[in-house]
């Protein structure tokens, strides 16, 4: 097996020297009537070529969206990933390294952490960030965590314009803790009145813009309405490139900032890895759940990076750390910092136009059609249809048809009778004029 | 010597120089240093072409942003030059030797990164109708199939994203088990030589941990844990292989002990390399296990993740499963999204969509190129590397704990006694040896611990060179040249890093520079 270096003469010398008779004699403490004698039912090995095969096969039975006209967001985007960014992270140094617990032969690792750090802080318009979470619905979890830490409170207030996945996850996550939820019910009108909820018993307030529907908020008065009862309010954006366009979270007043950072440099990939972003205020750092990278210097007085504040975390503090945490998204972060760093701030915000520019038009070529009607008053890359039809069966069609024309709302709120025709349509920059004239066309002989 | 156009053909007999010369640029030959990506950018440059976006009438809701981000502007070829350079300050296994105790550095096949990256599967939506995505869960859900044949396990959660996420996962199912029938249990066993997460998993689920100690011969000590066991125990987390390298010899008493108070067997299965193809864990009482696919089965670990860690759950847990999972029927595959029907009493959801599906493809690609045969291989090789270290090493090193190890030698520091060198110092000089250090300080129960996991990958030339290396620090340690460790290393793209500093004063992000300073204006005057 092209894997395992030694021979058949190399293991029996090696044994010799170990001083055992045979490779079973190393195994002797592993109770006799659960050993295996035989090879587990599986197939056995394959070459290369064979393997690779195997994954063509697979591969073949599916639709990739990048072969047709594709609108699909909720939560996920089709973004253009420049090639530097995949080869960057196919290096072995990167690729194949572990966590930097040996900051000296890390640096590499350590200062694109530290640059990832900062580009989430700039554009999310906050103080500081960390190195990453598992997504953005864990980390909007953790989020919620982090603010009842903080405040010493033990509710938060989700809004119903949340991702599903994202409050399903934050459920799942507390629900054997001393933490609750108060949760809004989705409001598809687009008014919803959380500062309703806000006392001081309330840790945090959980919103999301652009909302799940796509719609965008200014949330200013409702971080004011936070601040005044010490409640925070943590802001969760799931499509990045929305903040090259918009009022960033920080500005409109944000205490915790938990997004998905997917649209930036890491492939769809059917749901993941992708890479959780959290930013928050210095003055909570300690609060902080997963790994953060500092700035020190060496010896010789040269600037390097180190992981760092690591007494929050669970192999220091065990049953007491900030989260139990270990793994982060690393090569993914990594994948997102080149491809921040290839945008620059003329590319984020040119690429957040041109996806605003797409989804306008789009928008207004669907909402011409008779009995659709576009729900969002305001919107970023991504609306919400209202169809005259049942909204899934409508995606079933468009399928047939080579289209994979949006995300039913069903899917994700199932069993509302009012979300059974709302179609979520996202454009962006991957999509061309005729990709659109195709969607239309299409979903009218749909209806 | 010149060759005849005057050019030296060799090194002067005698250099003149120091060694150890400054450069102008801060740059050593290869060792090339980078500034900060924010350091680099001018205004204007691009790095990404794009089309012009249509005019269109904004609908931003009066959103638009105002002020600007603070990004740097740079071109392709200065973003890529720049981060060629951090990675050339890298170790990584491709490079060398990575005996990372617990963290199974092993070899990352190729072919794993290039189906991940096939047209129809690293680039599916995961919100594409089931119809369309169908050899994606035909994949999963072949894997899934690998998983609970190697475990001996009738079920397996997929979506967990890493180890810790996987004993959530785990934990979790079992407070939903004891909760399902009226139980509401307090507590949770965790060994001392436990890893961190364990108990801040049990934590997470509400649970108060107590810690068992190890015996002497390093495994958990079973007197201590009959005292400690009783109707308020939920379960019992266990790592096995343990944290100390040792197959725990009772563990299927511990498994009929747990059982019998009626709590379960939680086992951390961040070291199930050692075992694949000789023993199930299925047939040792288990009923739940995460599975590092970045450890065992070989996805990169990419500096930190991302991670996969599916958890294998026994008849008793599996109803509490956390969704989505994949089903078979009739009309082919299909994914159960929601907590009703076959769903109805799983414990939630723990991610976004369906699973890290990046490291399903990498890890079922080593599966398929290992098979039964070659599963069985890893253990047989990964065990035999680590007791040839262990013999290597013993008679230089203490072992703790007497006789055979597993996957991983476990040494502790006694020999450094009175040498002045501590274990992080013999650490950074193995470094300047071109070798990535073992696990130190872990497990807490041994002090000064070296945990040495080689894996299967490494040649005996490798192990070889590395235990003359190891002798030879150790032989350097003993004869006083303390000196020399305590300022290794040497060779690294840096020395020793202040870390108390970074704590004490965390810079966390970059900041812009002051505006400029009065000085360069009167500079730029006198030019």
């Amino acid at each position: 097996m092209r894997y395992m270096p030694h021979t058949a003469a190399e293991r029996e010398e090696m044994l010799t020297k170990i001083g055992v008779g045979s490779i079973d004699d190393l195994f002797t403490d592993i109770p006799e009537e659960s050993r295996l004698e035989g090879l587990l039912d599986l197939p056995l090995h394959e070459s290369e070529m064979v393997v690779e095969k195997n994954f063509r096969k697979l591969a073949a039975k599916n639709l990739s969206p990048y072969s047709v006209p594709c609108f699909l967001g909720a939560g996920a985007y089709q973004h253009h990933v420049p090639s530097v960014a995949d080869h960057i992270i196919q290096r072995s140094e990167f690729l194949t390294a572990y966590t930097p617990y040996q900051p000296e032969i890390s640096q590499g690792t350590l200062q694109a952490l530290f640059e990832f750090q900062t580009q989430v802080a700039l554009i999310t318009g906050m103080e500081v960030a960390n190195a990453s979470m598992y997504d953005g619905a864990t980390s909007c979890a953790e989020a919620v965590l982090m603010a009842c830490r903080v405040t010493r409170r033990k509710k938060a207030v989700i809004s119903g314009n949340l991702h599903p996945h994202y409050r399903d996850v934050t459920h799942t996550t507390l629900q054997f803790t001393e933490f609750e939820t108060i949760d809004l019910p989705p409001a598809v009108s687009g008014a919803e009145r959380v500062d309703d909820h806000i006392t001081s018993e309330i840790a945090c307030v959980v919103a999301q813009n652009p909302d799940f529907f796509g719609r965008l908020h200014d949330l200013s008065a409702l971080a004011e309405e936070c601040h005044a009862a010490g409640t925070l309010l943590v802001v969760v954006v799931n499509e990045v490139v929305s903040l090259g366009a918009i009022t960033s979270p920080g500005e409109m007043g944000a205490d915790i900032v938990a997004g998905e950072g997917q649209s930036i440099g890491v492939p769809l990939s059917f749901g993941g890895p992708y890479v959780g972003l959290l930013a928050t205020r210095q003055k909570f750092v300690r609060q902080m759940p997963g790994r953060l990278c500092g700035q020190t210097v060496d010896q010789d007085g040269k600037r390097g990076f180190v992981l760092t504040l690591s007494t929050r975390e669970q192999h220091i503090r065990r049953e007491k750390a900030t989260s139990n945490i270990c793994t982060n998204a690393g090569l993914c972060s990594l994948a997102f910092t080149i491809h921040m760093s290839l945008l620059g701030e003329s590319g984020l915000t040119k690429l957040a136009s041109l996806n605003h520019s797409q989804a306008v038009t789009l928008a207004e070529k669907l909402e011409a059609i008779d009995g659709v009607d576009l729900l969002n008053d305001s919107f970023f890359n991504e609306f919400t249809l209202r169809l005259p039809m049942n909204a899934a069966s409508a995606v079933e069609k468009l399928g047939e048809k080579g289209i994979l024309g949006g995300v039913p709302v069903s899917r994700l709120i199932p069993d509302d009778p009012e979300m059974a025709n709302l179609l979520l349509v996202a454009a962006t920059e991957t999509c061309s004029a005729s990709d659109m004239d195709d969607f239309v066309a299409t979903l009218k002989e749909v209806l | 010597m010149l060759n005849n156009k005057g050019r030296p053909t060799q090194p002067a007999a005698i250099s003149e120089m120091d060694t150890v010369v400054e450069t102008f640029t801060g740059n050593k030959g290869l060792e090339l240093e980078s500034p900060l990506i924010f350091e680099q950018g001018v205004p204007g440059r691009v790095g990404v072409d794009m089309v012009d976006p249509q005019p269109v009438k904004s609908r931003l809701g009066g959103l638009e942003r105002k002020d600007p981000i603070g990004l740097p502007d740079l071109s392709e070829p200065q973003v890529l030059r720049h981060f060629v350079r951090l990675s050339r300050q890298n170790y990584a296994i491709d490079a060398g030797f990575y005996p990372l105790g617990s963290c199974t550095m092993k070899h990352n096949p190729r072919i794993n990164e290039k189906v991940a990256r096939l047209a129809g599967l690293g680039d599916l939506h995961p919100m594409q109708p089931t119809s369309t995505v169908q050899g994606a869960l035909e994949l999963i859900d072949s894997l899934a199939h690998w998983l609970k044949t190697i475990t001996g396990m009738p079920a397996v959660a997929m979506s967990p994203a890493a180890g810790a996420h996987g004993e959530l996962c785990g934990v979790m199912a079992i407070r939903a088990a004891h909760e399902a029938s009226g139980e509401s249990r307090t507590r949770i066993l965790v060994p001392e030589s436990a890893h961190g997460t364990n108990p801040a998993t049990a934590a997470l689920c509400g649970y108060k941990v107590d810690a068992v100690p190890a015996r002497k011969d390093g495994r958990m000590d079973l007197d201590a844990f009959a005292e400690q066991l009783g109707p308020d125990v939920a379960g019992v987390m266990l790592t096995n292989p343990n944290t100390c390298g040792l197959f725990e010899t009772d563990v299927k008493k511990i498994a009929d002990m747990v059982h019998e108070v009626g709590g379960y067997f939680y086992c951390d299965g961040a070291n199930l390399n050692a075992i694949l193809g000789r023993v199930r864990p299925g047939d040792l009482g288990v009923d739940a296990m995460h599975i590092n696919l970045h450890k065992t089965f070989s996805t990169p670990h990419g500096g930190g993740g991302p991670g996969a860690g599916p958890v294998v759950l026994s008849e008793a847990l599996a109803p509490f499963a956390p969704i989505p999972f994949v089903t078979h029927g009739e009309n082919g595959f299909d994914l159960v999204e929601q907590r009703s029907g076959a769903a109805a009493k799983s414990f939630g959801r723990m991610k976004g969509y369906h699973g890290q599906m990046g490291m399903f493809i990498r890890a079922l690609a080593y599966m398929q190129s290992h098979g039964a045969d070659g599963l069985r291989q890893i253990a047989e090789d990964a065990v035999l590397n680590a007791n040839y270290i262990r013999v290597g090493l013993e008679d230089k090193l203490n072992s703790p704990f007497e006789g055979i190890c597993m996957h991983e030698a476990l040494f502790d520091d006694s020999t450094l006694k009175g040498t002045g060198v501590t274990t992080l110092d013999l650490a950074k000089a193995m470094i300047d040896e071109g070798y990535h250090p073992m696990t130190m300080y872990f497990p807490l129960v041994v002090h000064g611990a070296m945990l040495i996991e080689p894996t299967e990958s490494e040649s005996r030339q490798t192990l070889d060179q590395f235990i003359g290396s190891m002798r030879h620090l150790l032989d350097k340690a003993k004869t006083g040249e303390s000196d020399y460790f305590l300022s290794a290393p040497h060779y690294a793209p840096r020395r020793r890093l202040d870390e108390t500093g970074a704590a004490r004063n965390p810079l966390l992000r970059w900041v812009p520079p002051e505006p400029a300073e009065t000085e360069e204006t009167s500079l730029s005057a006198a030019s």
